[in-house]
This record gives C-alpha cells, sequence and structure tokens, in this order.
C-alpha cells in the first residue's frame, strides 16, 4: 500500500487517463471550466465548417480548416488528459483502499451476549469485541484492554502500534487487523462515515470543491476569455471597412490564441496534484482549502514534547556536590537504576556505558525497587544490606537526607540551580542521609530542527513552541532550537488563547495536537494537523491528519501549500505572457495579403500567414502536455524571502513567457512551412 | 530646446505633487487642521443649508447611493434646462429648445466629466443654459469623481465599515479645492492676456474693409475651471488652441499644468492614506513611465512629420506643423496632446485628427488604458485596480494567496475587479464594431480607409474613457452618434465606478494580514515593473488587433 502510494505514474494510470480525457469531452463537464468550453465550442464550429463546406462557403479551406479542427482537439485532449492524469494516482488509492473494506464479521456485544453481524449492520454506540487476528469492523473507541493493531491498510507503516482503554491511544480505525490480545471497542461512525471511507472519497477527490483562490483566478481566467472573446468578435466588422475578409477559422485560431488556455488547461491539475502530494506524504488533508491555508501560515505553534524534542529526558551528565567523584555518583545512579525501566533509568545506564564507567552491579541484587509515585518524587531501591539508595527530585531528596538527619552539601543548591537554568533536570542521587551527586538530564533536540526553524523564518513564519516545563527550561530549549518565542507552564486552555491572539492579528495559525483536550485548539487554527495515534475527538477537530503521527511535518505541509500556490501562480503568469508572442505570430498573418506593410510586425520571419497561424495554435496546443511535469510535480521551492522569491520566478515564469514562445513558434513554423 | 520646454514642464509639475498632495489629503483626511480656520464656517453653512446633520461615515453602498442620486438629480435638472432653455431667462439671442438626443448626449457628457461636444456652443446655447448646465456640471462631476476616488482609497487602506460621506466630500472638493483653484488660475489666466469681459462681441471693419465680429466673454472663468476639473469643453470651437483661450506659452504651460497637477499629485494622497509614501511614488512612477513612452511617441512622431510629405520634398524642419497653432510648435503641442488625454480632460490645443497616426496612436493609447494619471479620481482607482490585478497574478508566485495593502483579493474583488476590466473594452470595442456595420454609422466617417477606423475608434474611446475631445472629422450630430456615444460614457463613468467602491467596501471589512518577509511587497522597484507589465499585457493588448487595423496600418502605408 504505501509503495504504491510512492510509485509514480503506472502505464495503468497513463491508459486510464487517455481514456478519460475522451470522456470528459462530454460538453457538460466541460462548462465547468469557461476556458476549454469556448475551445470545445470553437472546435464544433471549425469541425462543421469542414464537413458541410457547401453550406458554408469553404470548399478551398478544407485542408487547413481541417488541420485547425485537429489542433483544437487536441488542445482540448490535452487539457483533460492532464487533468485525468491528476486525478488518476489518486484513484488507484482510491481503489486499493476499497479492497480493504471488505465485509467484516464483527462480534457485536448484546445484552452481555456475542452475536456475529455484519460489519455494515454496526452504529454509532454499538459495542464489538475484537480478538487477535481479527479486523477491527469500524471506527472506534477501545473501552476495555490493550492489544496491538497493524494499522497498515492505512498508514503504510507496517510496525503494529499499541491501543489500549483510556488516555490518548484509545482510538482504532476500522479496517486495521488486531494482532495480539483483545479489546473491546466501542463504534464511533455509521458506515459510509469512516475513516477509511472518507479517505476514499479524499484521495478520489469526489468531494473535490474549488478552492477560494482557484474561484478567484477562474473568474479572472473567465473574464480574460470573455475580454479576448469581445476583441475576436469586433474585429470582422472592424477590418471589413478595409475590405479585409477575416475567415471564421482565422478569427477562431486567434481567439484560442490569446485566452488563456494553458493556465486553464492545467488549473484543476494543479490542484489535485497538490492534494496527492500532501497524501504522498501521508497527510489527509480534508480540503484544498486547508492546503491553501498552509501556505498561507504567518504562525506555527508547536508542542516542545514530541516535536521538537524527543521528549524523554535523557541522563547527559553526573555532577558531583561536596567531594564525591563523578566515579561515586554514575555508580549510585546506577544502582538506583538497575531495576528502574523508566526511559530515564534506561538513559541513565547508558550513560554509564557511552563513558565507560563500571559499576559493581551485584549490589542491586534481590533489592528492592521503589517505583516513582507523584507523593514522593523518588524512586530507587532498597538493598539488601539495608542501605536505601534514591534519585529525585532535588528538594524532595533534600527533604528526606534531612528527615535522616543528614545534611545538605553547600553547592548543591549553586549546581542544581545551574542545571535548570540550562534547560536540564536536576535529579539528585542519595544513599542514606548523604547526598552524592546530581544526575543532569536533559530534553533533546531533534536534529536538523534548527535549520528548519531558519527556513521558516526566511518564509516569513513565526514559530512559538509551547511546553508545560518552568520558563527557565522552556527559554533554554527555545534557544537551542531555534525558535521565536516560547509559552512556557502552558495549559491547554492557553493554546486556544494564543491562537486567537494571533488570529485577532490577522494571522493564520498552524498546529499540530493529538489529545482530546487538544481538540478546541485544533478546530480554533487555520490548519490543524492531528496525528492519526491522536484521540477521536482530535482527529476530528483537524483539518489535516497525519497518518505517520510525525508533529514535525507540519512544517513539510507548509512547504507543499506554498508550492501549489506557486505552481498556480507560475503557470498563469506564463501563460498570459506568452499572448505577445501569439499576436506578434497572427495578427501579420491575418492582414498581410491585404496591406502587404504589415510584413513589418512579422518579427520571427514566420513562413506564410496559414504556417503561422498554425504554428501559433500547435505551440498553444503543445505546451499543455510539455508543463503537465511541472503542475504534477510543483514549482521547484526552496524556502527564501518573498521578494527573492518573487524575482526568481518572475525572471523564469514571465519572462520565459514573453520569450520561450517566440523561439517555440519559430521552430514549430521552420517545420510547417515546409508544407505550407 | 524644444526637449527642454517640456522637462520644465515636467519637472515643475513633479515639483508640484507632494504640496499639491499633502493639501488635498489634509481636505479629506477628516482630521482637524489649519483649513478648518478658513473654510469651516462656509462649509457649516452649506451643510445647514442642505440639511446635511448627518455627516458620520458611509457604507460603500450608501456612498454610492448618494452620490449616483446626486448625479441623477443634477442630470435631470440640467436636462430640462436644455430642453426648454427657450422659454428660460437669459436668452437674448433666442436660441431654440436643444433638440432631444442632443440634450441627451451633452448632459451625459457634461455629467460623467467628458464634455464630448456634438453641439456648437454659440448657437445652441443660451447664456442660462452655459451657466446653469455647462459651468455647473464642470464643478460637480469634477467633484464627483474626485469624492469617489477619495472615498476608494480610504476603502482600501482603512479598517472599519465606512468610506466616508459622500455629501461632506462633495462639498469640501468644491469649497477647498475646485472653487478656490479657480479664482487662483483665472487671475493668473488674465494677468496673461486672456479676457475675461461681459462686453458685447465687437465688430469692426479690418483694413480690407470687410467687417469682422469678433467674439468675447468671461473666457478666463471658464478656461480655469475646464481644465482644472478636466472637464475640456471650451469656450470657442476651436477650444485651447483659439488665441484668446490659450494665447501664448506661458498660458498653455498653467493650462497644462492646472489639468494635471490634481491627477498626478492623487498617486501621493494615497501614499499618504496607505501611511506609506513609497506606495504613493511607485503608483506614480509606473504612471509617469507610461506618460513619457506616450509623450515620446507622440513628440518624435510628430517631429519626424509626415513621410509622404516629406517625399514630396517639401521643408518639414519644423515637424508636422498641420493643425498646429504656430505658436505653440511642436513640443507645446505634443505635451498638450499628451496631457489632455492622459488626464482625460479633452482640451486640444491643436487638431488630433491631423497627428501623424503615430502621434494619434499616443493620444488613443492613453484614453485606452486609462490609467496614465487619468481623469478627477478615474486614473487613480483604475491603476490601482491594475495593481490588484499584479498582486493576483504575480502574488500567488510568492507562495501565498494574493494580499494588497495587508488585504486578501477573493472571489467577491476579483468578480467586482472583472466587470470594470470587462466594461472597458466592452463600451469601446462593440459600439465600434456596430457603427462600422451600420450605414447610419458609417455615413458619418468622412475619411476612408484606416484613418477612418482610428475617427470611430477615437470617438468611442474618448467618450469611454470620459476624455471627450474629438478626432473630429466625424460627423457625429446624429440620432446614433448622440445615443451611442452617450451611452458608452455613461457606461464609461459609472460602470467601473460603482464596481471599484463595491470592491473597497469590501476591503474595508476585511481583516488585515500582517507584513513579513513572506509578504509580497507592493512599494518597491519590482513591483512598479509588475504594475507596468499588467497594464500592457492586460489594457494594452485587448486593443492591439484594432490599433493594428487603424494608426499603425496607415503609419506602415504612409512608408
Amino acid at each position: 500500500m504505501n509503495a504504491n502510494r510512492k510509485s509514480m505514474l503506472t502505464s495503468a494510470i497513463v491508459s486510464r487517463a487517455i481514456k478519460d480525457s475522451f470522456i470528459k469531452l462530454n460538453p457538460v463537464s466541460m462548462m465547468r471550466n469557461p476556458v476549454m468550453f469556448v475551445v470545445e465550442v470553437g472546435t464544433v464550429v471549425v469541425l462543421l465548417l469542414t464537413l458541410f463546406p457547401g453550406y458554408f462557403n469553404t470548399s478551398d479551406d478544407i485542408g487547413f480548416n481541417l488541420t485547425v479542427f485537429f489542433i483544437l482537439l487536441f488542445t482540448i485532449l490535452f487539457a483533460n488528459f492532464a487533468e485525468a492524469l491528476a486525478e488518476g494516482r489518486g484513484k488507484a488509492q482510491a481503489d486499493s483502499l476499497k479492497n480493504s473494506k471488505k465485509e467484516i464479521q464483527a462480534n457485536k456485544v448484546v445484552g452481555g451476549n456475542v452475536k456475529v453481524v455484519p460489519s455494515t449492520e454496526l452504529r454509532k454506540g454499538d459495542i464489538v469485541v475484537v480478538t487477535q487476528g481479527e479486523m477491527i469492523p469500524g471506527d472506534g473507541e477501545v473501552i476495555e484492554g490493550l492489544a496491538s493493531v497493524d494499522e497498515s491498510a492505512i498508514t503504510g507503516e507496517s510496525a503494529p502500534v499499541i491501543k489500549e482503554a483510556g488516555g490518548d491511544f484509545s482510538s482504532v480505525t476500522g479496517g486495521t487487523r488486531v494482532v495480539s490480545d483483545k479489546i473491546t471497542v466501542r463504534i464511533t461512525s455509521d458506515p459510509g462515515e469512516s475513516f477509511i471511507d472518507r479517505m476514499i472519497s479524499l484521495v478520489e477527490g469526489a468531494k473535490r470543491q474549488k478552492t477560494p483562490n482557484e474561484l478567484a483566478l477562474n473568474t479572472l481566467l473567465t473574464s480574460l476569455t470573455l475580454i479576448f472573446l469581445i476583441v475576436v468578435v469586433t474585429l470582422g466588422p472592424i477590418a471589413g471597412y478595409l475590405d479585409i475578409e477575416l475567415k471564421v477559422p482565422v478569427l477562431i485560431a486567434l481567439l484560442v490564441c490569446l485566452i488563456p488556455t494553458t493556465i486553464g488547461g492545467l488549473l484543476s491539475a494543479i490542484g489535485i496534484a497538490g492534494m496527492d502530494r500532501v497524501t504522498q506524504f501521508n497527510v489527509l488533508a480534508m480540503s484544498g482549502k486547508a492546503v491553501e491555508a498552509a501556505g498561507d501560515i504567518n504562525t506555527m505553534i508547536l508542542d516542545k514534547t514530541g516535536t521538537i524534542t524527543y521528549g524523554n529526558r535523557m541522563a547527559s551528565e553526573f555532577v558531583p556536590v561536596g567531594s564525591v567523584s563523578v566515579q561515586t555518583v554514575g555508580e549510585w545512579a546506577a544502582i538506583s537504576s538497575e531495576h528502574d525501566e523508566t526511559p530515564e533509568g534506561r538513559s541513565v545506564l547508558e550513560l554509564m556505558k557511552k563513558q565507560g564507567m563500571g559499576y559493581d552491579a551485584s549490589l542491586a541484587t534481590g533489592a528492592e525497587f521503589i517505583e516513582f509515585k507523584a507523593e514522593t518524587r523518588m524512586s530507587g531501591v532498597d538493598l539488601k544490606d539495608g542501605r536505601k539508595v534514591r534519585k529525585g527530585a532535588v528538594d524532595a531528596v533534600k527533604k528526606w537526607v534531612t528527615a535522616q538527619g543528614g545534611s545538605v552539601p553547600v553547592d548543591l543548591d549553586t549546581s542544581s540551580d545551574s542545571i535548570a537554568r540550562e534547560g536540564g533536570t536536576p535529579l539528585a542521587v542519595a544513599v542514606d542521609n548523604r547526598i552524592y551527586g546530581l544526575i543532569y538530564l536533559k530534553d533533546t533536540v531533534k536534529p536538523g530542527m534548527r535549520e528548519r526553524f531558519e527556513q521558516l523564518r526566511q518564509m516569513g513564519i513565526k514559530t512559538i513552541m509551547c511546553t508545560g516545563d518552568n520558563p527557565l527550561t522552556a527559554a533554554t530549549i527555545a534557544r537551542e532550537a531555534g525558535v521565536d518565542d516560547f509559552v512556557a507552564e502552558s495549559k491547554p486552555e492557553d493554546k486556544i488563547a494564543l491562537i486567537r491572539r494571533e488570529q485577532a492579528e490577522g494571522k493564520l495559525v498552524a498546529m499540530t495536537g493529538d489529545g482530546t483536550n487538544d481538540a478546541p485548539a485544533l478546530a480554533q487554527a487555520d490548519v490543524g494537523l492531528a496525528m492519526n495515534s491522536g484521540t477521536i475527538a482530535a482527529k476530528e477537530a483537524a483539518n489535516m491528519v497525519d497518518l505517520d503521527s510525525d508533529p514535525s511535518k507540519i512544517i513539510e505541509v507548509v512547504s507543499i501549500g506554498k508550492q501549489l500556490l506557486m505552481t498556480r501562480g507560475a503557470l498563469t503568469t506564463f501563460s498570459i505572457a506568452n499572448d505577445i508572442a501569439k499576436y506578434f505570430a497572427i495578427i501579420p498573418a491575418m492582414f498581410i495579403l491585404a496591406i502587404p506593410e504589415m510584413s513589418v510586425l512579422n518579427v520571427m520571419g514566420l513562413g506564410s500567414p496559414m504556417s503561422a497561424i498554425l504554428s501559433a495554435l500547435i505551440f498553444n496546443a503543445i505546451i499543455i502536455p510539455l508543463l503537465i511535469p511541472l503542475a504534477m510535480k510543483g514549482v521547484a521551492y526552496k524556502p527564501m524571502s518573498a521578494s527573492k522569491l518573487l524575482s526568481r520566478n518572475l525572471v523564469l515564469y514571465g519572462l520565459g513567457g514573453v520569450i520561450v514562445p517566440f523561439i517555440g513558434i519559430k521552430l514549430i513554423d521552420l517545420v510547417v512551412h515546409l508544407w505550407i | 530646446m524644444g526637449i527642454l520646454q517640456i522637462i520644465i514642464v515636467l519637472a515643475v509639475l513633479v515639483l508640484l505633487v507632494k504640496p499639491v498632495g499633502t493639501y488635498v489629503y489634509h481636505v479629506f483626511s477628516n482630521e482637524p487642521n489649519r483649513q478648518d480656520r478658513i473654510f469651516g464656517p462656509f462649509e457649516k453653512f452649506i451643510y445647514w443649508l442642505i440639511g446635511l446633520k448627518n455627516q458620520s461615515g458611509m457604507t460603500w453602498k450608501k456612498y454610492a447611493l448618494s452620490f449616483l442620486l446626486t448625479n441623477i438629480v443634477l442630470t435631470a435638472v440640467g436636462y430640462l434646462i436644455l430642453r426648454l432653455q427657450k422659454y428660460l431667462p437669459f436668452n437674448s439671442s433666442g436660441i431654440d429648445n436643444m433638440e432631444q438626443t442632443l440634450s441627451f448626449n451633452t448632459i451625459i457628457s457634461f455629467m460623467t466629466n467628458t464634455n464630448l461636444q456634438h453641439y456648437s456652443g454659440e448657437s445652441g446655447l443660451s447664456y442660462f443654459s452655459q451657466m446653469a448646465v455647462i459651468t455647473m456640471m464642470m464643478f460637480t462631476s469634477a467633484a464627483t469623481g474626485f469624492s469617489v476616488a477619495i472615498a476608494f482609497v480610504r476603502g482600501i487602506t482603512s479598517r472599519g465599515e465606512t468610506i466616508g460621506n459622500f455629501f461632506q466630500d462633495f462639498v469640501k472638493a468644491h469649497t477647498r479645492i475646485f472653487i478656490p483653484a479657480a479664482v487662483l488660475v483665472t487671475l493668473l489666466l488674465v494677468a496673461l492676456q486672456v479676457p475675461l469681459t461681459l462686453d458685447p462681441t465687437i465688430t469692426i471693419t479690418t483694413v480690407e474693409g470687410a467687417v469682422q465680429s469678433i467674439a468675447l466673454g468671461p473666457v478666463a472663468a471658464l478656461e480655469s475651471i475646464k481644465h482644472l476639473g478636466t472637464n475640456g469643453g471650451g469656450f470657442f470651437g476651436v477650444n485651447s488652441a483659439h488665441p484668446f483661450e490659450n494665447p501664448n506659452s506661458l498660458t498653455n504651460i498653467v493650462e497644462i499644468l492646472s489639468m494635471w497637477v490634481l491627477p498626478a499629485s492623487l498617486p501621493y494622497v494615497f501614499g499618504r492614506f496607505a501611511k506609506n509614501r513609497k506606495q504613493g511614488w511607485v503608483v506614480f512612477s509606473a504612471m509617469m513611465t507610461l506618460f513619457l513612452l506616450f509623450l515620446s511617441l507622440i513628440y518624435f512622431s510628430e517631429l519626424r512629420g509626415n513621410p509622404a510629405i516629406n517625399a514630396m520634398g517639401i521643408d518639414s524642419s519644423q515637424g508636422s506643423m498641420e493643425g498646429k497653432e504656430v505658436r505653440f510648435g511642436i513640443p507645446q503641442s505634443s505635451l498638450f496632446s499628451a496631457v489632455t488625454t492622459a488626464a482625460t480632460t479633452g482640451t486640444v490645443n491643436n487638431m488630433h485628427d491631423t497627428l501623424t497616426p503615430l502621434g494619434g496612436l499616443g493620444t488613443l493609447g492613453e484614453m485606452m488604458l486609462n490609467v496614465v494619471f487619468g481623469g478627477k479620481g478615474v486614473g487613480l482607482i483604475n491603476m490601482l485596480m491594475y495593481a490588484m490585478l499584479g498582486v493576483f497574478l504575480c502574488g500567488l508566485m510568492v507562495g501565498r494567496t494574493p494580499e494588497f495593502l495587508g488585504r486578501k483579493i477573493e472571489p467577491r474583488e476579483m468578480k467586482l475587479i472583472a466587470i470594470a476590466i470587462l466594461a472597458h473594452p466592452f463600451i469601446i470595442l462593440v459600439p465600434t464594431a456596430i457603427a462600422f456595420m451600420t450605414d447610419l454609422g458609417q455615413g458619418a466617417i468622412t475619411n476612408p480607409g484606416s484613418h477612418g477606423i482610428t475617427q470611430v475608434l477615437y470617438e468611442y474611446t474618448s467618450s469611454a474613457a470620459n476624455n471627450g475631445s474629438g478626432f473630429e472629422g466625424l460627423a457625429d450630430n446624429t440620432p446614433f452618434w448622440n445615443i451611442t456615444t452617450g451611452l458608452v460614457m455613461l457606461f464609461g463613468r459609472y460602470v467601473s465606478m460603482i464596481a471599484m467602491l463595491a470592491v473597497a467596501g469590501s476591503l474595508v471589512r476585511k481583516q488585515w494580514v500582517p507584513e513579513t518577509v513572506g509578504t509580497f511587497r507592493t512599494d518597491n522597484k519590482l513591483f512598479y515593473g509588475i504594475l507596468i507589465a499588467t497594464v500592457f499585457i492586460i489594457g494594452a493588448l485587448t486593443f492591439l488587433p484594432a490599433i493594428v487595423l487603424g494608426p499603425i496600418a496607415e503609419h506602415l502605408k504612409l512608408g
């Protein structure tokens, strides 16, 4: 499935797209695209002129008219092909998802008994039991038990994930398989509304609605089409005053060349392909609008834990106090962690290994492990020889030691404060009434985050880190990661207040989240990316779901959104800039017979009037398939400031759009002129 | 030497932009300032007189309705006066009522600030009509355009619900700008020998013994508002080519500057409202660049003369002087033509019909774009519309949905802009085609071939841009021409004004997007280039086929 999704165009997709481009000739569906609809009407008119030359008195021009007809037909087919190709990948993906949506037998709990029913009969609120090897029959929430679930059908990730009742890992998706244990699930969706159903309709593009920007661009393209329609229709009578007779196919050729067919033909392909790029990235966007909004983001709110840092506090240093040596602190820290399965405990042993320090592990054999408790805020072991070893929060350990008549070393507070100031968490290590030293626990920033935040800054996006840590710790991590701002000691309600504050300044805000308490903020944000591993509430509130549950992906989503908008802008500019060359090809050709002096305007030195018109028309047609790869892949995007981006793209697509057709039309004319 | 004359006028204009712009900004900023002490009491009296108690801001709809209703009432009153002038006072010459299609054309012509004249002033209008209709509308139409432009600028630069109070703007435009400026320019012209008198026509016997009547009148007074309000309707038939309207080079320069300085200072006013003067200068520079292009086209074509005549061995070292006044020569004639079509005034000091084909193209082109400074306010509104189009086309290339001055350009704005950009080519090209298709239209054309095309195209372009200058040579006082040009003037004025006010009304309510390094800047050199390119590609390419058949074909045939 995953391999499928990443694969590029297969021959099956291409042949299906070719078939679809003919089906799309249906005028009813063409009408949705006014630019191409005008081309289609023109094509039909030229066809009639070709088919009934006697009636229209066009017998002399059958060859020319037929050629114009075919070029126009191919112009439409190319545009249809672009759209069909963009849709193709989604359709193929939807098909494979539909396969995974076979009818499943569900073990429904009815009044204490289990009854086997087809999954299609399950309704919201029903309770089902799923055991090892079975498919989960519908979206739901685990209400009892713990199981590992293979979610590769939707995420493409083969490693199973743990799902358990309560907490943030309770949601399960229909169509995924339980690989161990047994869970009881309360169904949360009716048939046809499940996650997989939504996913199918999303990737299929069935419910694709035009985004606001697409609508606005469409309005502009339609009005340009109307303007050129006015230009071409009025040209006949005006030229008539000079006794120049303009033939209908020539006028249609001029019209088709002038209206923005390039962008008109590629516009929907760009939108679909943009959405598809997000999907390739294993992120499900609920609408194209969300992807577009991602490009406009001004502020990004990121959780520290899991997004910026790994979240686990790792032991990074042993700090002795008083006259104790580093070795001794390490030894006692290791002994206290011998039975400790928490990540912090593991990291202490790893640090010992890393630093090549040994310790007498036998001391801890048969010792009683004391678990970490919220009240004591310490953990450790009670050794067989009666000694008690503890590690924990500094003040808790201090209290514990003084209670046993011990004293606190004078340099403890300075050391622990300096660790806290650097963003670390100090853990004191004590044996009975003596404090030996500190373990420096550090939250590590994920590699590459700093560079990514730098890129975001270049794009003009402000990053705000939210963390429950104290201000000192938060400041250190913020500095280390290079975020612009941070909120320390933040509660879930703070996030929504922060989003509202930013939005009140007109900013568009993106955030990620997975917990139920993130849901209101995810809904409030302009772009909310929920983790697939998160709760159903979070996923429903968000407008994007990351199937890989990687919160830092939001950064790439923004890039994709920007790339989508840039591609649309680049091709629009290119398309409109092309008109200059097309004018210089067709206008002299139209009038040169009546006004020979017009040859001055034939700057490209095109062979003959007819070959000039046909060459411009052919260029207009083949530029569409030539630009399909660009429309599908998107223009190259590197994060940089708007002015730099603009100058670069203006030269490439604006200036390029003026120059390329001059060269293209000339080259085509060299070939076409061999015949006419 | 010729170029120096032009450069000096250009330099004076550029120097005037900032002080005049600052003055205009203070008129309409609605913040208390020193002007209030001088004009305040008088305005309070007017507000009391017209019963304007509620001076709070209006929504765009209310503003549009107010200016339309005001214009409708003025039009209705003016129409009745023209139709009934025979029975009204001050009609010493016993002039008959005006024919209905001509009245329709005339009243629209003056209400829309066009001043296209299908009538002859001397024989067609009573003194009462001249005063109560023509002169009155020269003030009111200019003040209407100015008010709407200011309201539009307020809309796109401020936040809230309202875009100002039309009646207040309208009154202030009169009291603080047009009336004082008109008095000032009148005095200046009188000092420079322009007649201002109520004496009757002088009848003299010439040395040859023939009797000659020399028409006089309050010329200087009309001359001032004719230019200040970018109206253009002349006192005499030959307009500013007449030695009493425009006796010498200095009056010529005064007239050029008085029609040019208000439109040219509006971009600066816009910059002040936007609290970003650079933004205003970018718009000004784009306009000035386009102006210089067109001016050069006119100047060098006229200087080169007519190749066909040159080929006959006739001395053309002075350039093409046909239809021009010797006292102005090529430089002052070219500059006047370029300014009158840029500022859509329509006053002329030489006959545009006799310009060389490319010189004629220069004047035609400026009116087709209607953004090169433009008439009272309309030019700025149009240029800002092209700025929004430029932002929309190129803004996407920075990877954000397009925004202009911190506001997103969305489907609603695009639909309204679409109406405005569609209207202009529609009302020029469609009537032109109709004129060529019908005998009613073709009958009026006095020149065969390409020059005939230019004549018709010029007439409708001048109407659509509310310029009002005639290419002349067209026998245009017929019901067909009166009605078609009347409608073109009407739509040319109001369609885009209302559409753009609606854009302002929509933008003023929008949430502002803060500016970051990711924002597409509209106040730098790059945008200046984009703006000019957008005007050319969207505005100019539309008219290229028609222009190729008209002036360009004529030019090419001349050899």
